[in-house]
């Protein structure tokens, strides 16, 4: 029944018939498509061409479509074009195919400098309505966490300690270890260097400073970052894909009030605590390194470290995280409410989210350092 | 063609024997049997829950099963290849219950999606059949260039349609095309069945809540309920059938109403 597909030619005089046969299905597409190409040419000369389609075992989509390609190819040129010889099954097909309005298509794709250089510059002004929408979104809850200050009854307790669970308790692990082993990693490096001076004692007063000033806040803030700020951004990404945030509107919730606020809120809370036992298990780790590699006996380290640090260090550290919080946290909700509808753009905004959430937090982490240089602390 | 629906009978397209699937604890298909024809299009209705979609899923692979056999084009589907398996995906197109459009490539690039696959063909000839197919399914060649967000519920089902028909397919499975369509819609997407399985020859499998399409559509109805067929035939033997389900859903308010 089915065989390759031909289109031969039979001249006959200034008319030329073409005879096609075989299988014009998807599977023999090219070479339907170069036979067509061939027979497009080859009639151009003459004044009327017969197409016999008779002898076609079998017709789809992609056959009909060639044949009414070759047909309209030819009208076009002023060739008259007949088809002949369709089955009643077919001829409803080709009917069909011939009602297709072939439209050019504009191709869009092709990179030129102009388009690079445009894209650039959107970018750059992009920047602006990027801030514009973070200091938006915080007007937003600020106003809202006033609003519910006024009505307290409107407060979301369970989601906030829902949420709560999430970004602190369970972060608790991860934030330990890795703030440990960062610990013991500074501690060994300030043995190792601080040897060479007969100052091994001095790694004490290092590791306190760093870890309670920077490094302890710093670095549970880019964790809180990557871990809970992609999800605030892809929860309320996936929620706006899905119509979800809407529907809350049209049933008189406000969104800010009822989704952004609690997460806020425990992420604020949360990231205060986190940095707290980031610094603890951080000074254990390095204190550990301390006694075991640099042969300071805890005893020793204790005394040293109550010597070297004040509570004015803690406070520098412990002060930056709730900001920092903040910043992660409107940064995510930002970019999880301008999620378009597409599963790439939820992609998008949730790396968005991540890499916006750690500048902004290194960017803060700046301006504090100056802030408190200033005074004296 | 009248041979052909003859072959049907001895060569059913879709074979499926002593189906069982499980959830748990929950056995939602219970030894189940059933034909699908050669070119025609069959309804499958049932209480909401009573595992239409699952038995679609299984029969197209996406959910495992316990026990049965089942036969796509004459091919037993577990004892196949990996060879054989995917020339009878390649002649199959299924249009799910929410369209499950490509949500980052336009309509065009999801039409082309299979054929780019399967096929290989020129970028032009694609094109030209992107057109085809959609003006097949009732829309604009305008539509190409657009996102499935930038659809209405309407247009998803047709372009769904028309990705699933990409192929040209010899069987469709349809997962409850006209839910969510206006009335007018509706009647217009079981028009537009029937035309494309006049002109196409297709098979077509549909699942259905929908009265309306069971009367103008549907070739043969089958019936689920406890996990089994409890009845399959035309219009008029469900009608005629004393089954306390059928009865309701044949003779019920909507169903008279249908009637006129």
């Amino acid at each position: 029944m089915s065989g390759d597909p031909k289109l031969e030619r039979i001249a006959k005089g200034n008319a030329l018939a073409l005879c096609a046969t075989g299988t014009w299905t998807a599977s023999f597409a090219p070479v339907l498509e170069r036979m067509v190409a061939d027979a497009e040419k080859l009639a151009g000369g003459s004044q009327s061409v017969f197409i016999d389609v008779s002898e076609v075992a079998k017709l789809d989509t992609f056959g009909a479509w060639l044949i009414e390609r070759l047909r309209r190819s030819l009208t076009q040129g002023a060739v008259e074009a007949q088809i002949a010889g369709l089955s009643a099954n077919y001829s409803s097909l080709v009917d069909e195919v011939r009602r297709v309005r072939a439209t050019p298509v504009i191709d869009t794709s092709a990179v030129t400098i102009t388009g690079m250089l445009e894209q650039i510059g959107r970018a750059v002004a992009g920047v602006g309505g990027t801030v514009a929408g973070l200091i938006d979104m915080l007007g937003a809850v600020l106003a809202a966490g006033a609003r519910t200050l006024i009505h307290p009854r409107s407060f979301r307790l369970t989601s906030t300690v829902h949420h709560l669970e999430q970004v602190c308790w369970r972060a608790v692990p991860i934030v330990v270890l890795i703030t440990f082993l960062i610990g013991c990693i500074i501690a060994q490096q300030g043995i190792f260097h601080f040897r060479r001076f007969g100052a091994d004692i001095f790694v004490v007063d290092m590791l306190g400073v760093l870890v309670l000033r920077e490094i302890g806040v710093l670095l549970v803030a880019i964790m809180v970052a990557g871990r809970s700020g992609s999800a605030y951004t892809a929860e309320l990404g996936s929620m706006k894909m899905r119509e979800e945030i809407d529907a809350l509107r049209t049933m008189g919730f406000d969104p800010i009030e009822v989704l952004v606020l609690p997460r806020m809120l425990a992420l604020v809370l949360a990231l205060p605590i986190l940095a707290f036992l980031g610094a603890m298990a951080a000074l254990y780790g390095g204190g550990l390194v301390a006694w075991l590699y640099g042969g300071v006996d805890p005893e020793a380290f204790l005394l040293r470290l109550r010597d070297a640090i004040s509570i004015d260090h803690f406070i520098v550290g412990i002060v930056k995280a709730p900001v920092m919080a903040a910043v992660i946290g409107i940064v995510a909700c930002v970019e999880g409410l301008a999620v378009q509808g597409s599963a790439e753009s939820l992609g998008q905004h949730t790396t968005a989210s991540v890499v916006k959430g750690i500048f902004f937090v290194i960017v803060m982490d700046g301006v504090f350092a100056i802030f408190f240089a200033s005074i004296g602390m | 063609m009248a041979q052909e629906v003859q072959n049907g009978i001895q060569n059913p397209i879709i074979r499926v024997r002593d189906i069982t699937v499980q959830f748990g604890a929950t056995r939602v298909l219970d030894g189940l049997d059933l034909d699908v024809k050669r070119g025609e299009i069959l309804g499958f209705v049932g209480p909401s829950g009573a595992g239409k979609s699952v038995l679609t899923r299984t029969i197209i692979g996406l959910v495992p099963k316990v026990a049965g056999s089942i036969e796509v084009f004459g091919v037993d589907l577990d004892a196949s290849n990996t060879s054989q398996r995917r020339n009878v995906e390649r002649r199959w197109g299924v249009l799910f219950q929410q369209g499950a459009l490509f949500s980052s490539l336009t309509v065009r690039q999801n039409i082309q999606f299979p054929m780019r696959e399967y096929l290989r063909v020129s970028q032009r000839l694609m094109d030209e059949i992107t057109i085809a197919k959609l003006t097949m399914v009732g829309l604009k060649p305008e539509v190409a260039d657009r996102f499935p967000s930038e659809l209405s519920g309407g247009m998803i089902k047709r372009v769904a349609l028309a990705r699933a028909l990409s192929l040209d397919p010899d069987l469709v499975f349809l997962d409850e095309p006209t839910s969510g369509l206006d009335p007018i819609g509706a009647g217009d997407f079981d028009e537009l069945v029937r035309t494309l399985q006049r002109t196409l020859g297709l098979t077509v499998f549909m699942v259905t809540h929908d009265l309306d399409s069971l009367y103008t559509a549907c070739d043969r109805i089958a019936v689920l309920g406890n996990g089994k067929i409890i009845a399959a035939g035309s219009i008029a033997d469900m009608q005629a059938s004393q089954h306390p389900w059928l009865r309701q859903y044949f003779h019920g308010k909507r169903a008279r109403a249908v009637m006129g």
